[in-house]
């Protein structure tokens, strides 16, 4: 439950070097630091992390989903956006 | 040498085994489910550090017996863990502070061992120093937030202090059999920890705005010679239950 003492935090992972972090849950903390080890301890116990950020959850703004058509429904129809029209040497690794 | 060995192998073990046992008995029962998983993942550090201790000890011993029998089939009187670490959980203060105090020093006798001359012992050292520096860490900073948090809060860690401190001198003791090893070169003498353990704790104690005890009460001891208290009779009858009525059994 969060409460004012034990704010809810959004926890982000990276699995390994030269990816990026990914968002994997929340955790409530009191601080930054608890924070920290509540994600290490929540989500590190299988080995899946290299390093973890938290983030305030009141810190993210959301986008409305009453706005989904006016943000997103452009993007559909436009393929060419997409980098699928090219090879990617196997050397280049993770995109 | 080697019943040198096997024993003090045995009362490292112990003491992890023990400790971990009590941890494990926060699950289902901490405040929040972060500090649930937290306990959990310090308890089967240290049970993990107990099988390899035991398993080590087995082959010292080399008499058939397997790290589950030095387990589960020794009694009250044969174990040699710290007399702190057998100590009812009490209440999350009490839990917190007795992992402080025992981390604070035992990661920084993981890291003396690891210049061990026995290469066994040293890499045991090794795989454990990294857990318990993260004990070290996340319990002084309970300890602090603790203690220099609500009144109620103060309260419970103040008398976790006054309840546990007596018992922390015995981690400096030395045993005949310590002392055999640590004049062959395999162990460290732990009591040229200590000074840097009292400063360690000193600290977290002034960010925590709690007292060190002014006069220090005289050192609760015996887990090494096989003197416990009343609890861990109580602890071991659980925990070996199992093993005692299905014999051999396993997953």
């Amino acid at each position: 439950m969060s409460t004012p003492d034990t704010p809810l935090w959004e926890v982000f992972i990276r699995a390994r070097q030269g990816l990026h972090h990914r968002h994997v849950g929340s955790v409530h903390a009191p601080d930054t630091t608890l924070a920290l080890q509540a994600a290490r301890d929540v989500y590190t116990r299988r080995g899946e992390g290299v390093s973890i950020w938290v983030v305030p959850a009141n810190a993210i703004t959301a986008s409305d989903p009453v706005d989904k058509d006016m943000l997103f429904e452009p993007a559909s129809d436009k393929i060419y956006r997409h980098p699928t029209f090219y090879d990617i040497p196997d050397d280049v690794g993770h995109m | 040498m080697a019943s040198a060995l096997f024993n003090s192998l045995v009362a490292w073990a112990d003491d992890q085994l023990v400790l971990g046992h009590r941890l494990s008995e926060w699950t289902g029962k901490a405040h929040v489910l972060e500090e649930e998983l937290a306990l959990a993942n310090m308890g089967l550090d240290l049970i993990g550090q107990a099988r390899n201790l035991y398993q080590y000890a087995a082959e010292v011993e080399n008499a058939g017996r397997s790290e589950d029998d030095l387990a589960y089939l020794r009694s009250e009187r044969d174990y040699r863990n710290l007399l702190m670490l057998e100590r009812p959980n009490t209440d999350f203060a009490h839990t917190m502070l007795r992992q402080f105090y025992y981390a604070a020093f035992m990661q920084r006798y993981w890291q003396a061992l690891t210049g061990s001359r026995d290469e066994r012992l040293a890499a045991i050292a090794a795989k454990a120093v990294v857990e318990l520096q993260y004990h070290r860490r996340h319990s002084a900073e309970w300890v602090i937030r603790l203690g220099d948090g609500t009144e109620e809060s103060a309260a419970r860690m103040t008398d976790a202090v006054n309840t546990l401190h007596r018992y922390t001198g015995e981690m400096f003791d030395t045993s005949a059999d310590l002392r055999a090893l640590i004049d062959d070169g395999i162990a460290t003498d732990p009591h040229t920890l200590r000074t840097e353990w009292e400063a360690d704790v000193r600290s977290v104690f002034d960010r925590a705005t709690i007292a060190w005890p002014e006069e220090e009460p005289p050192t609760q001891r015996g887990g090494r010679d096989g003197i416990h208290t009343e609890f861990l009779g109580l602890l071991l009858a659980e925990m070996q239950s199992l093993h005692r009525a299905h014999p051999g059994q396993t997953w």
